[in-house]
């Protein structure tokens, strides 16, 4: 069951899926183009109903790099959408009119790493201070 | 202190006992609009692992909740584990079992008081921190500590249960049957309390798969998740339990869930002491290679997520922390709406969240902003509701 899910995504995703890495039988990292996040996304939480968990997001000097965690419950599977935004262009289209339970995290990337979501129903801080400085991200390395 | 000098650094969301803002929209005494503001204890506790060794990260995580102070470390060292991919001691998984389930009791009690002190039942507030004082007990037996048990540890547990130990252990772990029997009777067979929470504040299966709700906030509504059946870690594929589902979604259902919970914990508990192997508890982990890791536990409020990232250093390079209330807490948009005010206090602590939070409720009136109560006013409205119901005998 567990590899019906792996080949209906690269089905569906096709050439939009730029890598893949199955880790192990339990856990699967795609990576796939910004632009093709809410689709990839609307797949993954409409199309086979995975239960979105949660979206981490983290500076590797050159980029920001945003995955994704999606969890097939039943089948013992974890799937990660794997995104780069680079940071002249900090921005990507939000998932949150798609997937209401990411409009937290969302909020929450973007006070702590600077990424602009684009289409975001209310992208203001979730825990900063409401004082803390414009433009200063705490999670950023650089 | 100047609001300035308070420097947060990385992500964290505190679990429900610390302090988050609901301001609830009325009209009349019904509510229209809920807005909930989180981010009053911001500690960064993400940011504070990444300048932390691997092992010291799990007694770090330990501090993120004091109530399931066990169930961090777990999903940590569970994530670190998934980077190595390892084999852990049988020994040491049923002991992680042990102390989860041991765990979700307490928890379960105190959410019970505390359901029961906003209900103005406050003999079951009583009653349940009186009957949690042996769960401590047990804590301190097995673990040496009532409270932030230390145990965990990347590639096994950090203490052994002492085979002398287990009579005493398994004594009174059966002493607490009688226990929640009391409070099964007195909860679930009054009809006052069913007045009061059944078909009040109902999550359905539709908004729980929609705002991705968890633990027994999704399986009060039908959406039969849970991690230790879903992804079995420690010992949980090793015995057999029940998962408690119904399908009402209201408060009482929530309620109802929790104390099946609490009989399933006992048994786990009996039964992984009957049959823990002898054998070694440590891995002995010497050093964790580059990768990343996700780690998932049952909390008592649902499903604790760690994504952990290493670069083949000493400390994490990235470490995102997920708690179950960032998801749970949102659903109160979906049951509180359209809901009495006196109502309100238990709808949103029946997701379990903290008392701060429910100190922090305030409602204001939509024509002129203006505050009308505070939350200490609106206990008391719930609490009246109450005796009202037992006067009248309307049920």
């Amino acid at each position: 069951m567990a590899k019906q899910i792996i080949s209906k995504i690269k089905e569906s995703l096709g050439d939009k899926i730029l890598e893949m890495e199955e880790k192990s039988f339990k856990r699967a990292y795609l990576t796939v183009d910004k632009k093709d996040i809410p689709t990839a996304c609307k797949f993954l939480f409409e199309g086979l109903d995975a239960r979105f968990i949660i979206a981490s997001a983290l500076d590797t000097r050159s980029a920001i790099e945003i995955l994704y965690h999606f969890s097939f419950d039943r089948l013992n599977k974890i799937v990660s959408l794997r995104t780069f935004v680079d940071k002249d262009n900090i921005e990507i289209d939000s998932i949150a009119p798609i997937v209401k339970a990411a409009e937290w995290i969302e909020r929450e990337i973007h006070e702590l790493l600077g990424v602009n979501f684009k289409g975001h129903p209310n992208l203001v801080p979730l825990l900063m201070a409401e004082d803390w400085p414009e433009g200063k991200y705490p999670l950023r390395k650089d | 202190m100047s609001h300035k000098t308070i420097i947060p650094i990385g992500p964290y969301h505190p679990l429900q006992e610390e302090p988050e803002f609901f301001k609830l929209f009325v009209e009349g005494e019904k509510v229209v609009d809920i807005e909930v503001n989180i981010g009053y204890n911001h500690r960064g506790i993400e940011r504070l692992a990444e300048d932390r060794s691997f092992d010291q990260v799990t007694f770090l995580v330990e501090r993120i909740c004091g109530i399931c102070s066990t169930s961090h470390p777990l999903a940590y060292v569970n994530a670190v584990e998934d980077i190595l991919n390892i084999e852990i001691p049988e020994r040491a998984l049923y002991i992680r079992s042990i102390i989860a389930e041991l765990e979700r009791i307490h928890s379960h009690l105190l959410w019970l008081g505390l359901a029961g002190h906003f209900l103005g039942y406050n003999t079951v507030f009583m009653w349940a921190w009186k009957y949690r004082e042996p769960v401590l007990d047990i804590f301190e037996a097995v673990t040496g500590n009532r409270n932030h048990y230390a145990m965990m540890k990347p590639g096994g547990i950090r203490r052994d249960i002492d085979d002398a130990d287990i009579p005493a252990i398994m004594k009174m772990a059966n002493e607490l049957i009688p226990v929640l029997d009391m409070f099964k009777g007195a909860v679930l067979d009054d009809p006052v309390i069913h007045a009061r929470t059944k078909g009040i504040g109902i999550l359905t299966k539709e908004d729980a798969v929609k705002y991705c709700a968890l633990g027994p906030t999704a399986r009060a509504s039908g959406y039969d998740i849970d991690v230790r059946k879903d992804e079995p870690y420690a010992a949980y594929d090793r015995i057999k339990w029940k998962m408690p589902v119904q399908q009402e979604g209201d408060v009482f259902a929530k309620a109802v869930v929790r104390i099946l919970e609490m009989y399933e914990a006992v048994k786990i508990i009996k039964d992984c002491l009957k049959a823990m192997p002898k054998g070694p508890i440590d891995a002995n982990i010497k050093e964790v290679p580059p990768g990343e890791g996700i780690g998932r536990a049952e909390a008592p409020r649902g499903e604790v997520f760690h994504y952990v990232r290493s670069d083949g250093s000493n400390s994490p390079v990235r470490h995102k922390v997920r708690a179950p209330s960032y998801m749970n807490v949102p659903t109160c948009k979906a049951t509180v709406i359209g809901e009495s005010v006196a109502d309100a206090t238990i709808i949103l602590a029946a997701v379990d969240p903290c008392y701060c939070c429910t100190e922090r409720l305030s409602v204001i009136d939509k024509e002129n902003d203006k505050k009308l109560f505070n939350g200490q006013d609106l206990i008391r409205l719930g609490q009246e509701k109450t005796k009202k119901l037992q006067k009248k005998k309307v049920f």
